[in-house]
């Protein structure tokens, strides 16, 4: 019944195999349904057996997802998946943990665990399912919203400033940040894809539509396909219907938006490059998605994995020391005898 | 040479003061180690501020050091000093209101400077006044002795006046006729790199050895001989280095690996710095972001099946009790240590306190049993740290482990075990499906309740886990009214089973005692003392002791109801008073202090004797 079990031959999984027997409970035509079917199917392409792969959530309606993949998995509390994670990922470095969460849970109540998550750069792959709302606790403003959204909880709109999540990972010194759309699906495994990948921790926020509390949030990035800035490594950055816009580097540093026509050199988007400026700069060409808005991989670079460093740590402890030996530990220091 | 007469004495309580910066824990930790050499039995008290220097010279920057010493075996570090070395006017005016009349009073003459006498708010020179006339003062020039013996070796002024406190040692060691060898030995390995402080040091230490010999100013010394302890190899050792050995050891004794997630926090720090110097054992140890991440991280660990522990004290305590309530719901394995300090809030970080009690039983959301074992003595954190352990591994529980600022600083000599005689605490992890070919994490031991730990890697049993109620079995989400009842019932069930493989509570009786006095975790030594003195004097007291605070030994309720009166000294306002009260019907009574301080015996004698 499972797939394979890490020293026989692999079974070939399909997505069915990912299914568990519990009925989805989402809103119908909620987004986090499209993410749910392209994380099932891309998982057996990544040839990790069932049995290693584990779902980590904390509490909102994106952290009900682990109950519908068949792997190990834990619905947590609130913010705290990337901290349980962290242990997890940090003594069982076999294992591909996948936290998922969303904007509430990531960016309020557990926003230092994600900061601290990502500058460590433990082996988790982090799905920030960004809806821009509170969905779970019935519609109010989140720590994305835009200034001025009138919720249950702001009945004269919202005074929060929304964090750019994107902005918030590359800040917090995070080795893969990307973002991708709950509904296309070829750009979001690829995505996925290149996340699951990567070494160290993955940061990907994923644009998710909820079409009860905050219907539509997306749509200028989804259904006018001339404001995806898709970003691919290696290439001028263009975009717009034609590819007649695109995006070019300023003096300072910062980006802005132009004319292909009348510009000069269009910025070459770079992946891998060390600094993180390059990326940072790209995050900030939409803080919202209310018009022309990156997606794609951000930021993709190396840095030494935390839960392998441990591991060389107690390596190098056993291998100067000896393994331990309770009875010497215990005789350690000054001792004396009674006969 | 002048004759000397040695004196013999059954004990001697000694009391080391000085600037945080004049290496008094040092000294008292090397005498501590010199008297452990030599058999006696022991029992130390640091007494440091929170503060890591304070402004020199200043009452808040003192820092003392307590041992009590005898040839026969002793529980508490002593109620006052029969010697206090002083180190500077601040000392002298914080702590001579514990030494009795006619108390040895030993001082650093040289500090006492009009300015050091004006931060510490002395009018006059209480050397000069006649405040210290009733005492037998030895106004000794330690700094300018210090210097002059190091005179000829190659260290800057200030470093040759931080050797003071090593004169100071070498003197008491004269005076109590303890060795140097130990000291000189553990003074070359800590500045092995720096051979000038070695010499430094050592010729001061044997300085202050030879000053004592030669000045007339002494004119006896004393000896103490060695205890009657049990044979054995001793070590002396900390509540704190106690808990992270025993932690350790639970490694070993279970097969599973430390992981240990820990936020820096006083009085706690020290068993995540010790076992972060065990990685040969495989210990993980990670310092998170916060206390809650600690928590998580530890009960993310246990989910992988590591042996998940997180230390800390009350202020971050109840920031775990999240997660702990997640951990009671996952029913996985998880050991919270508390090292009990004085709040509510900050409170007094380094003074000890017992009144997180009520807080590890009932502070968490809803009914959210957590079995809680708490440590007597120093010695008894290693016991107590393997049988949080236990319990934890077997019950597939949360289990907390209560020990207090008193017990992490102070040290005794331990009996070091057999580590054959240690307990076999492994356990089996799930393999294979357990129902029609099916798993079900939560379908549970008939006889421990304690449901399967199937840990990610293992083929087919694949399965989620959650804060959301569970069905009975399947472990899927259910709102089902019935079924909530019932794993409210039996998570409580479970935790309350565990009475039955927990050893019951001993009672020290006395015949014809008909009060008993009943206590629990630090306050051990200082009851079981005071005990002991009032049955000197002709009183007829029983005592028990609690190491398990929940479940409560089987036959608890029995031993009380089978005394008249039952007195439950507390650093607290009655917190396991409440409880027994409330399981029991028993009429006991609280004795109730509150200060930051352990009991002393006398004042526990006293209590009981009011009401024999």
């Amino acid at each position: 019944m499972s797939g394979g079990n890490g020293h026989g031959p692999l079974v070939q999984l399909s997505a069915k195999d990912f299914k568990t027997d519990q009925e989805v409970r989402w809103c119908p035509g909620c987004g986090d349904y499209a993410i749910l079917a392209a994380m099932q199917s891309f998982m057996p392409e990544l040839g990790v057996p069932r049995e290693r792969t584990v779902f980590v959530s904390g509490i909102g309606c994106a952290a009900r997802f682990p109950y519908y993949m068949q792997t190990y998995g834990m619905h947590s509390i609130h913010g705290r998946a990337p901290a349980i994670a962290t242990g997890l990922a940090t003594s069982r470095p076999d294992l591909s943990v996948w936290v998922v969460t969303g904007d509430g849970d990531a960016l309020s109540i557990g926003g230092n665990h994600l900061i601290h998550a990502l500058r460590r750069n433990v082996n988790l792959k982090i799905l920030l399912f960004n809806n821009q709302i509170y969905g779970l606790t019935k519609g109010q403003y989140s720590p994305t919203s835009e200034v001025g959204k009138v919720t249950k909880s702001t009945p004269m709109g919202s005074l929060d400033y929304p964090f750019n999540p994107v902005s918030l990972a590359i800040g917090a010194e995070a080795t893969f940040v990307a973002r991708s759309i709950d509904t296309d699906r070829k750009h979001l495994t690829e995505v996925l894809r290149r996340a699951a990948t990567h070494r160290g921790t993955a940061f990907v926020e994923i644009y998710q539509n909820c079409n009860i509390f905050n219907d539509g949030a997306f749509d200028v990035v989804k259904e006018q396909k001339e404001n995806q800035i898709r970003l691919e490594h290696g290439q001028p950055i263009r975009f717009g219907a034609e590819g007649e816009r695109g995006v070019r580097q300023r003096a300072d540093g910062s980006c802005e938006l132009v004319d292909v026509a009348e510009a000069g050199a269009l910025l070459v988007h770079d992946e891998h490059q060390v600094h993180s400026s390059l990326a940072f700069a790209l995050s900030r060409l939409a803080h919202t998605p209310e018009g022309p808005t990156p997606i794609g991989i951000f930021r993709d670079v190396e840095r030494p994995v935390y839960d392998e460093l441990m591991a060389e740590q107690l390596e190098a402890a056993s291998e100067s020391r000896g393994k331990g030996d309770l009875g010497e530990l215990l005789h350690a220091g000054d001792t004396w005898t009674i006969a | 040479m002048n004759p000397k007469t040695v004196e013999q004495l059954d004990q001697v309580t000694i009391r080391f003061a000085g600037d945080s910066g004049d290496g008094m824990q040092l000294t008292g930790a090397r005498f501590t180690s010199e008297t452990a050499q030599l058999g006696n039995d022991l029992s130390t008290l640091p007494d440091f501020p929170a503060e890591i220097r304070a402004p020199a010279g200043s009452l808040p920057g003192v820092s003392g050091f307590q041992i009590h010493f005898a040839d026969h075996d002793i529980l508490t570090p002593g109620d006052q000093p029969n010697v206090l070395v002083a180190m500077n006017p601040a000392a002298l005016r914080t702590n001579l209101r514990d030494l009795p009349l006619g108390g040895t009073l030993i001082v650093n003459r040289d500090a006492f400077t009009d300015r050091n006498l004006e931060k510490a708010g002395y009018t006059s020179n209480p050397l000069e006044d006649g405040s210290v006339a009733e005492y037998q003062v030895h106004a000794v020039p330690l700094t300018s002795m210090t210097l002059e013996a190091l005179k000829e070796i190659d260290v800057s002024k200030r470093e040759a006046e931080r050797a003071k406190n090593m004169f100071a040692l070498g003197l008491m060691s004269w005076l109590y006729t303890r060795p140097l060898e130990g000291t000189v030995a553990s003074i070359e390995r800590k500045f092995a790199k720096r051979p000038e402080i070695v010499q430094a040091n050592v010729t001061a230490l044997r300085a202050g050895y030879a000053f004592g010999e030669t000045t007339e100013g002494f004119a006896t010394q004393y000896e103490v001989r060695p205890a009657p302890l049990p044979p054995g190899t001793y070590r002396n050792i900390t509540g704190n280095q106690a808990i992270a050995l025993g932690l350790v050891a639970a490694s070993v004794q279970s097969g599973l690996a430390v992981y240990l997630g820990a936020y820096p926090i006083t009085p706690a720090s020290e068993i995540l710095e010790t076992l972060a110097g065990y990685k040969h054992f495989g210990v993980r140890t990670f310092q998170a972001e916060d206390e809650i991440a600690a928590a998580g991280a530890a009960l993310g660990a246990s989910f992988g099946g590591a042996l998940g522990i997180t230390t800390s004290s009350g202020p971050g305590i109840v920031l775990k009790q999240e997660v702990i309530g997640l951990a009671v719901t996952l029913e996985l394995p998880l050991v919270i240590l508390d090292i009990q300090r004085a709040g509510p809030s900050t409170g007094m970080p380094t003074k000890p306190e017992q009144a997180d009690l009520l807080n590890v039983l009932f502070g968490r959301n809803s009914e959210s049993p957590v079995p809680v074992v708490a440590a007597s003595t120093p010695g008894g954190c290693f016991d107590a740290a393997i049988e949080a352990c236990r319990i934890a591994l077997k019950y597939r529980t949360p289990v907390f482990c209560l020990s207090d600022a008193y017990l992490a600083n102070g040290s005794e000599p331990w009996l070091i075990p057999d580590p054959a005689t240690l307990p076999d605490i492994s356990t089996a992890f799930a393999e294979q499906a357990d129902h029609e070919g099916a798993f079900m994490p939560y379908l549970r031991d008939v006889q421990t309740l304690a449901r399967p730990w199937a840990i990610p890697g293992t083929p087919g049993l694949e399965h989620r886990i959650g804060g959301l109620e569970k069905a009975d079995g399947t472990g899927n989400v259910s709102y089902d009214p019935d079924n909530h009842d019932y794993m409210v019932r039996v998570r409580a069930q479970k935790v309350a089973g565990i009475a039955a493989d927990i050893p019951e509570l001993e009672v020290d009786h006395d015949e014809g005692a008909d009060l008993l006095v009943l206590g629990w975790g630090g306050t051990y030594g200082p009851i079981a003392s005071a005990v002991r003195r009032v049955r000197k004097t002709g009183g007829k007291v029983a005592q028990a002791h609690l190491t398990h605070l929940n479940p409560f030994p089987a036959n608890t309720g029995g031993v009380l109801r089978s005394y008249d009166r039952v007195l439950v000294p507390e650093m607290n306002l009655g917190q396991l008073l409440k409880l027994v009260r409330a399981e029991f019907l028993v009429d006991a009574v609280g004795y109730n202090r509150v200060r930051g301080m352990p009991f002393s015996s006398a004042e526990l004698g006293e209590a009981i004797e009011g009401l024999l």
